[in-house]
């Protein structure tokens, strides 16, 4: 049976089954029941048989490579190559996928009747079905034809609320910064092409040598900004946290939770198989880009009252912590530890698995809310959990994981994460082990800040009293949409509880590498499921604290119930007043919150008010009529790094006007020119 | 179960300092065995976490009671003695404890969580690196593991493990509510911190909250004690040694509870916007600690 699955029909079959979901609801685009049935159908059995392929490969654990077809190009080939890590990618974007699609099915009915949900469907299916190509095509230009397709129809989608002006905005910018993200794809693919004389990954793998080692470099910093475009790193995530909102919430929550994800794929695939060996400081680069996205993501978060916003800067402070991870990997194995660097590896990729899953489940959670109060401002939420109590429970647990609270999953993969960092204060010299106690102590306020950024977005959204009337009208989402964010809820647990058998997977899957593939990890999975670093450093084991912690719990609430004396009254009263009655308005806002992080870390955020006073009279200035306060928060990568480009660009614009003459005659003589000099360069 | 003595120990010497008599050492047990017997008001904008945070709460700490050394250096709890398990659990009883005080929709228990989150957030640098100082020098990060070796007091090591505890120290203070971060005798509402979340409890829940932040207390004091200064810690079961270690541990907590009397008694409340620069004073104490270290 496992030769039947993973195999080329097989996949072939994968992606026939979105292609067909695809064009069969661009079919029914009369009928918006009808589309959404078909090309949800179409996601969900296609998702369900990309996890089941996916895990047949992983469990399997043999490689498998094909070509679809011929082309009349001698440098494309429709070549795919499914290898470990390549399975893995296509076993998270197949799981969120599917959840993904059973919340879509019930997502999507309010907009019955305002846009076309065939071409949504259609859309939807072609990004999930380029997603799993992007991850497993072994050619450039082949990746290069998925990648855009993906690009396009994930731009496609964060525009489909077209009517608001400002999603169509939010598209154009993600537009803008994904192409110039391809853009330095291209200039990277081309520049290997130069030395290696292929586009095919296998080959080019074989070939790296060939490259001197300036271009390398050269190909790493064009890669690192192309990829981390997409991936979302600091400073060019500006996308994110407008792109994200745009979209429909199951779409953001595919975008936030697998979409950015390739970008770490590609740089996991370039720098730790492809482009071997690397210098030093690639690793040390990508630790450092790591350290501040996650830093900086999570401040920026801080500062957000819009719910989506909100997440999508935590995607970029997971991003960064997911490069923690592979940069250590990348600096241990250039310095000649391939069991540190294993582990490192390890750590990225269970915190990308780790993501995927709890960042959709709060995407969802905060799609179901958007839904029913149709505004994005966390100012407006407030007391939703008695309106919503399943919502509000996933969202809880998603908060939860998401803040690295254990026994659940993000606690174990930030465990790892750790674990590489120390090893690398404890083992490396002087000058490198700065690099990793900074890392760590980023890694560490990150913990605490995404704690309080989420005790913030938690409290705003269903604790205290309504602060405005929608509130009272909201009611809990529908069925399908409730199972996709249960399971999901569920699965943080599972994969907490779980985590020793991940781990063990995730090293088997880091030895399917070249380079490790006689390495074990410096943390190993004993027989009990306990994680445990080879020099018995630290030790820590997800069975026992799950017992520990469901023990205790028990204990304790049975016995405060049977011990305490029981004929207590509980009497149902006001919140304490002070004598006056409580408004809505009293309680705690989102922005009020995170108000005294946002002053302490006023060097990094500038914060600035504005207060803008009408009075009643002009000119006594006494009574004043109203008074409003804008507060906002100066994006330093808008000040000091977008604003200067724009300016450069326009001033290279306006210099190269003086040759434009206007004249056909002079364009004529400037392709002359052209020629003449590209022929002497060829000559 | 001792943990209720401290904080009356700590209010009676402070007592004393302020030429008061004072109420009995036991008098925190006392609230406590009264608390139960209360009936309970829970506001009608309550919703289960409310409920539900100060079991949960109250857990954590008991679950910490398990992870760390309190009088012996072995143990078959040394299997969850993982500091991170200790930093990360600590959080989610912060967590919980945060979300409890905004649940009400208090004016007074939102900023309580507010300012409690902003500190605990940048306490937890510190916090983690204060102890990743002494798990570099010992070798592992298992509590039990760090209480069992002896040797930080003396040669090499004597000044990283100063200034870690020295940032421990401030951590101690800001995590468990105490002089100059919180003021924990005070219900005045521009100030306080801790007090502010639990505002709306009573009965048997406000009797759960008090003993947990007790019984943080104790773990703090315990981690400082045993960790830094790991002296006289049964080393074997042997009952005599057993009993060494407790009589030790009691002094220990004695020890701590009078310094931080005195500090409470000689100190004013910082301004909440200093606390940060403090916070970052020890972090950077720990960072230098590791730097130290080679």
């Amino acid at each position: 049976m496992i030769e039947s699955v993973v195999s080329q029909s097989g996949f072939f079959f994968l992606i026939t089954l979105f292609v067909i979901g695809a064009f069969g609801s661009l079919f029914f685009h009369r009928n918006d029941t009808c589309a959404n049935v078909w090309s949800s159908f179409f996601a969900l059995s296609g998702s369900l048989f990309g996890i089941l392929f996916s895990s047949l490969a992983l469990l399997g654990g043999q490689e498998l490579s094909f070509v679809f077809g011929k082309t009349p190009f001698f440098i494309l080939s429709f070549s795919l190559h499914i290898d470990m890590l390549s399975a893995f990618f296509l076993f998270a974007i197949s799981l969120i996928a599917f959840f993904c699609s059973i919340y879509g099915f019930g997502y999507v009915k309010h907009f019955y009747g305002k846009y076309s949900i065939g071409a949504l469907g259609f859309l939807y299916n072609i990004l999930l079905g380029s997603l799993l190509l992007v991850v497993t095509s072994s050619n450039a230009l082949f990746f290069l034809i998925a990648w855009e397709l993906m690009s396009i129809s994930s731009y496609f989608l964060v525009v489909y609320d077209r009517n608001d002006p400002k999603n169509v905005k939010a598209g154009s910018l993600y537009l803008i910064m994904t192409y110039v993200g391809t853009a330095f794809i291209i200039l990277a693919f081309l520049l290997a092409y130069k030395y290696t004389a292929s586009f095919d990954f296998a080959v080019l793998k074989a070939n790296a040598h060939l490259i001197p080692s300036s271009v390398k470099d050269l190909i790493f910093i064009f890669a690192m900004i192309g990829f981390g475009t997409k991936a979302g790193i600091i400073p060019f995530h500006i996308w994110l946290p407008v792109a994200h909102p745009a979209a429909p919430s199951h779409v953001s929550a595919m975008m936030s939770g697998v979409m950015i994800k390739t970008g770490i794929y590609m740089m996991i695939r370039l720098f730790l198989d492809v482009l071997q060996p690397i210098p030093l400081w690639w690793g040390e680069a990508v630790l450092i880009i790591g350290a501040v996205s996650s830093l900086l993501g999570v401040l920026y978060a801080m500062t957000e009252h819009d719910i989506k916003r909100l997440l999508a800067y935590h995607s970029v402070e997971n991003i960064g912590i997911i490069l923690l991870g592979i940069g250590s990997a990348m600096t241990f194995y250039t310095l000649g530890m391939p069991t540190l660097a294993l582990l490192g590896l390890i750590a990225g990729l269970f915190h990308t698995l780790n993501h995927a899953i709890f960042k959709s489940l709060l995407f969802l959670g905060a799609g179901s809310v958007i839904d029913q109060m149709h505004t994005k401002n966390m100012e407006e939420y407030g007391g939703l959990i008695k309106y919503m109590p399943v919502t509000a429970f996933t969202f809880l647990v998603g908060s939860m994981a998401i803040s690295a609270l254990p026994p659940l999953n993000g606690f174990f993969s930030e465990w790892l994460t750790y674990q590489a960092l120390f090893q690398g204060i404890t083992q490396l010299s002087f000058s490198l082990q700065w690099i990793f106690i900074l890392a760590t102590a980023s890694l560490a306020f990150t913990g605490g800040l995404a704690l309080t950024c989420f005790v913030k977005a938690f409290s705003a959204i269903f604790l205290a009293r309504p602060r405005s009337v929608e509130v009272m009208h909201t009611k809990e989402s529908s069925v399908p949409m409730q199972i996709s964010m249960v399971v999901l809820a569920s699965l943080t647990f599972i994969a907490g509880f779980f985590s020793g058998i991940l781990t063990h997977m995730f090293e088997k899957i880091g030895q399917s590498f070249t380079i490790f593939h006689t390495t074990s990890s410096f943390v190993s999975v004993s027989s009990g499921q306990h994680l445990q670093s080879a020099s018995g450093f630290s030790f820590v084991s997800a069975p026992g604290l799950f017992l520990l912690f469901g023990i205790v719990f028990l204990c304790v609430f049975l016995g405060t119930r049977l011990l305490v004396y029981r004929k207590q009254k509980i009497v149902c009263g006001n919140t304490w007043d002070c004598g006056t009655t409580l408004s809505p308005r009293m309680e705690i806002t989102a922005t009020g919150f995170a108000r005294s992080i946002v002053l302490i870390f006023k060097n990094v955020l500038k914060p600035s008010i504005q207060q803008d006073v009408e009075y009643h009279d002009a000119e006594s200035r006494y009574i004043p009529k109203s008074r409003a306060v804008t507060m906002r928060v100066e994006n330093m990568y808008d000040t000091y790094f977008y604003r200067p480009l724009q300016k450069m660009i326009d001033g290279i614009s306006l210099k190269s006007k003086v040759i434009q003459g206007g004249n056909v005659n002079v364009y004529i003589s400037y392709i002359f020119l052209a020629l003449i000099v590209a022929l002497f360069i060829v000559l | 179960m001792v943990s209720p003595l401290c904080v009356g120990v700590v209010k009676k010497v402070k007592a004393h300092l302020q030429n008061r008599q004072g109420a009995s050492i036991f008098q925190p047990y006392r609230d406590l065995w009264k608390l139960f017997h209360k009936d309970e008001v829970i506001s009608k904008d309550a919703s289960w976490i409310f409920l539900l945070s100060p079991f949960i709460v109250f857990s954590v700490t008991i679950i910490i009671g398990f992870c760390i050394p309190l009088f012996s250096s072995f143990g078959w709890s040394s299997f969850f003695g993982d500091t991170l398990v200790i930093i990360y659990t600590l959080a989610l009883g912060t967590f919980f404890l945060a979300l409890a005080g905004i649940d009400v929709g208090s004016v007074f228990g939102g900023f309580g969580s507010s300012r409690e989150m902003t500190l605990s957030a940048l306490a937890e640098g510190g916090f983690i690196f204060s102890l990743l100082t002494l798990s570099i020098i010992a070798g592992t990060t298992n509590t039990f593991g760090i209480a069992s070796h002896t040797s930080f007091l003396n040669g090499q090591y004597l000044i990283p493990v100063l200034l870690a505890f020295v940032g421990f120290f401030i951590v101690l203070l800001a995590e468990t509510a105490r002089f100059p971060f919180d003021n924990p005798a005070t219900h005045l509402e521009l100030t306080m911190i801790h007090e502010a979340m639990i505002l709306e409890y009573s009965g048997k829940r406000l009797a759960l909250m008090e003993w947990a932040s007790s019984n943080k207390l104790v773990i703090f004091f315990a981690l400082g004690a045993n960790l830094f200064f790991p002296v006289g810690l049964a080393s074997d079961r042997h009952i005599g040694a057993l009993f060494l270690g407790m009589l030790l541990l009691l002094c220990k907590l004695l020890c701590f509870s009078l310094v931080i009397a005195l500090i409470e008694s000689s100190m004013a409340k910082f301004r909440f916007f200093r606390l940060p620069d403090l916070l970052l004073a020890s972090f950077i104490f720990n960072a230098v600690a590791i730097g130290l270290i080679h």
